[in-house]
């Protein structure tokens, strides 16, 4: 272990953190509005495939990064069509979604796999800030979409805690019923929640075949998408410490190879558990400590609304 | 309200299926209509009456055949066979093994006439040998396995090891930090015997090369695949390589400016920092099987063919600065003369596993634990199939 590699290992702990915070942050939002999507694995693949294309196409990763927010939030539009206006379950109808999305980008990726990347995310480029030793090459030798995935972190934070839209969207996750019968639109808040999680689970996959595996294959998602599920858990809904969690999560996913070069002998297949154990661990905390005080949960997250079953 | 939901979810996960059924549905179709116009070559005897034309192959794949990997050229295979031989071919992909799909797909080949089954991943090997005794009429290649029997089940691997250490010529050349990287999937003898062919190769060139190896626990990962990669550059590597099915090393090493050494297929296309690749090529194997079959004399071997039987072999790049020693090395590997793992081999911690004829100056076992070798044996095919020791120059750990 010497400078090179562990500059090499902060870098990729901000890649796969940027990768799961993007997607983790979307079914956070999603979460708090009352509605569970399990379907963050096939929109991330929707994503990547569209992104993948896009940048073909263009020869630019914005315009794959914009097309896959849209691919994702139109693909999410199905869970909400299901789950929200119609009240559907969320659980099967979130599992279908995987495997919709995960189909339909083999489907339409499939003349896409031996494409060469031809649009990749370069390093920012700013000037005397990048000739900081160890923060110049682990911050600012990023791409721009890490610092993006942070904005729309404070965003978010912003928007739950200090503005009347967070209220309404968590006042429908809490008690659709009640936000309800204050004249808000259950459906509308949550179907566009909905659709705000899917855009970001698209971006995530963009930033997968855009900037960190460039290049499109069936499979590629790899089951990142259930990471940033279990993440979402994790941070207790709460944007900043899914935010924490997407850089220990991240950091897992980041040393997991890594650890070898270092000499360190542990088993990749046990590391690769490890998010879903802490994930469980955390669970198994918050039960206990809800047993006595109100659940950190969305009270409503899971349940359809429908008015007349009031 | 309620059924109307529940009729959209079936709805909806009918469209799913169909959605992850499709592609490899109009795959089907398109691979059939290809052979049909049958080709000249009528050698087949056909003393049964019916001729070569009622000879049907399937081939039975594990991942999606547009992978650029391994299952791309066991397409690539059957689309040559079938032009040479005529006979009429099918596939389908992305069957999990040892699942219930690889036995309807089997069955169904079967119910629907296909008297030549090829299975192409290592796990279908005991469904395929059931499949082969309950079908006695029916012929069964398995590749990358080791079982068979006397009368219609058969197996068929490479000598990948053969053009890895001619890869490790090119690759030592190419390097300035005498450093190369190695992204390998799993710890198994297949990829262990890569590791040291490579690395005996890239040592043939230069004594001071080493070789660091990261293991991916998985065969198809690009996000593990490129992170691995990266962190071998991090740690000095200038040339990198893989036992991977993806081409995220290719993009990291293209990335760092490093040299990339590919394998399974010619992947100049994609990847900007390609230099050379060990490849397969199943055709002659798979053209000598459905002509046999179709003729009906196929007898089951063992068969794991090397670069003089065509079903491995390596490019040599004309601008390496060792292409013409490279081209001496493969040809007196065709030829007999040279042979990867001959002469003294000394294990990664520096002791010797043979002595300068070959033969073991220690027992071995494979990874299981079983004995595969004895003192004063030879470094035979059984001790390459069980090989579970890194040699000198190997970074890393050879139990993964």
């Amino acid at each position: 272990m010497n400078e090179t590699t562990l500059i090499g290992l902060f870098v990729a702990v901000i890649e796969f953190g940027t990768l799961l915070y993007l997607a983790a942050l979307g079914e956070t939002i999603a979460e708090k509005s009352g509605v569970l999507n399990l379907g963050v694995e096939g929109m991330m693949a929707m994503g990547g495939v569209t992104a993948f294309w896009a940048g073909v196409e263009t020869g630019n990763p914005w315009v794959g990064l914009l097309v896959a927010a849209v691919a994702g939030a139109l693909v999410a539009s199905v869970h909400g069509l299901v789950a929200v206006v119609l009240g559907g379950d969320q659980v099967v109808s979130g599992l279908a979604l995987t495997i919709l999305g995960l189909g339909l980008a083999a489907f339409l990726g499939e003349d896409l796999v031996q494409e060469r990347a031809r649009a990749k995310f370069g390093s920012l480029n700013l000037g005397p800030l990048n000739d900081i030793p160890w923060a110049g090459e682990i911050l600012f030798d990023q791409t721009a979409v890490p610092w993006l995935a942070l904005a729309l972190g404070v965003a978010t934070w912003f928007v739950f805690t200090r503005t009347r839209v967070g209220l309404i969207l968590r006042a429908v996750g809490e008690s659709a019923a009640a936000a309800d019968s204050s004249g808000t639109s259950v459906v509308k808040t949550r179907m566009i929640a909905v659709m705000i999680g899917g855009a970001l689970a698209g971006m995530s996959g963009a930033y997968l075949t855009l900037s960190l595996a460039p290049g499109w294959s069936e499979g590629t998602t790899a089951g990142r998408g259930w990471i940033a599920l279990a993440l979402v858990i994790f941070g207790a809904w709460k944007p900043g410490r899914v935010g924490l969690g997407a850089l220990l999560f991240g950091g897992l996913l980041a040393l997991e190879p890594r650890l070898q070069t270092f000499g360190v002998e542990i088993s990749p297949i046990l590391l690769s558990m490890l998010p879903y154990v802490l994930t469980v661990g955390v669970l198994v905390l918050l039960s206990v400590r809800s047993r006595n005080r109100p659940s950190v949960a969305p009270a409503a997250i899971g349940l359809a609304y429908r008015r007349e079953e009031r | 309200m309620k059924r109307t939901s529940r009729m959209l979810l079936i709805l909806l996960a009918v469209l799913a299926m169909m959605a992850a059924a499709c592609g490899s549905d109009d795959e089907a179709e398109a691979g059939g209509s290809e052979g049909t116009e049958a080709p000249g070559g009528t050698e087949a005897p056909s003393e049964g009456g019916e001729g070569a034309s009622d000879a049907k192959a399937a081939f039975i794949m594990v991942a999606p055949i547009g992978d650029a990997g391994w299952n791309f050229m066991h397409n690539e295979g059957r689309l040559g066979a079938e032009e040479a031989t005529g006979v009429e071919t099918a596939y389908v992909d992305s069957i999990p093994e040892g699942s219930a799909e690889f036995d309807n797909a089997v069955q169904q080949f079967i119910d629907d006439g296909y008297n030549i089954i090829i299975t192409t991943s290592f796990n279908y090997m005991d469904a395929t040998e059931q499949f082969a005794t309950d079908n006695p009429d029916v012929v069964f290649e398995h590749i990358s396995g080791f079982k068979m029997n006397d009368t219609n089940f058969g197996n068929t691997f490479g000598r990948m090891y053969q053009p890895r250490y001619i890869a490790g010529m090119a690759a030592a050349a190419a390097s300035e930090t005498n450093r190369i990287g190695y992204v390998a999937a799993f710890a198994i003898p297949e990829v262990i015997r890569g590791i040291n062919a490579f690395t005996l190769g890239a040592q043939a060139v230069n004594p001071d090369i080493e070789v660091e190896v990261v293991w991916t626990s998985t065969w198809f990962d690009p996000g593990v695949e490129g992170n691995a990669a990266q962190a071998l550059i991090d740690n000095g590597a200038d040339v990198l390589t893989m036992h991977q099915d993806s081409t995220a090393t290719g993009e990291v090493a293209t990335e760092a400016g490093a040299t990339f050494i590919g394998y399974h297929s010619d992947m100049s296309a994609q990847v900007d920092a390609y230099l050379t690749a060990p490849v397969w090529d199943f055709t002659p194997r798979y053209t000598e099987i459905l002509s046999s079959a179709a003729a009906g004399n196929f007898t089951p071997e063992s068969f794991w063919g090397g670069i003089a039987d065509g079903i491995v072999d390596i490019a040599i790049p004309d601008g390496s600065p060792v292409a013409a020693e490279m081209k001496e090395v493969r040809e007196s590997i065709i030829n007999g003369e040279f042979d990867v793992f001959e002469g003294e081999i000394i294990a990664q911690d520096g002791s010797a596993i043979t002595d300068a004829d070959g033969n073991l100056v220690v027992d071995l076992q494979d990874s299981f634990g079983n004995d595969i070798g004895a003192v004063g044996d030879a470094l035979n095919d059984g001790i390459l199939l069980g090989m579970s020791f890194f040699v000198e120059g190997v970074i890393g750990s050879a139990e993964g």
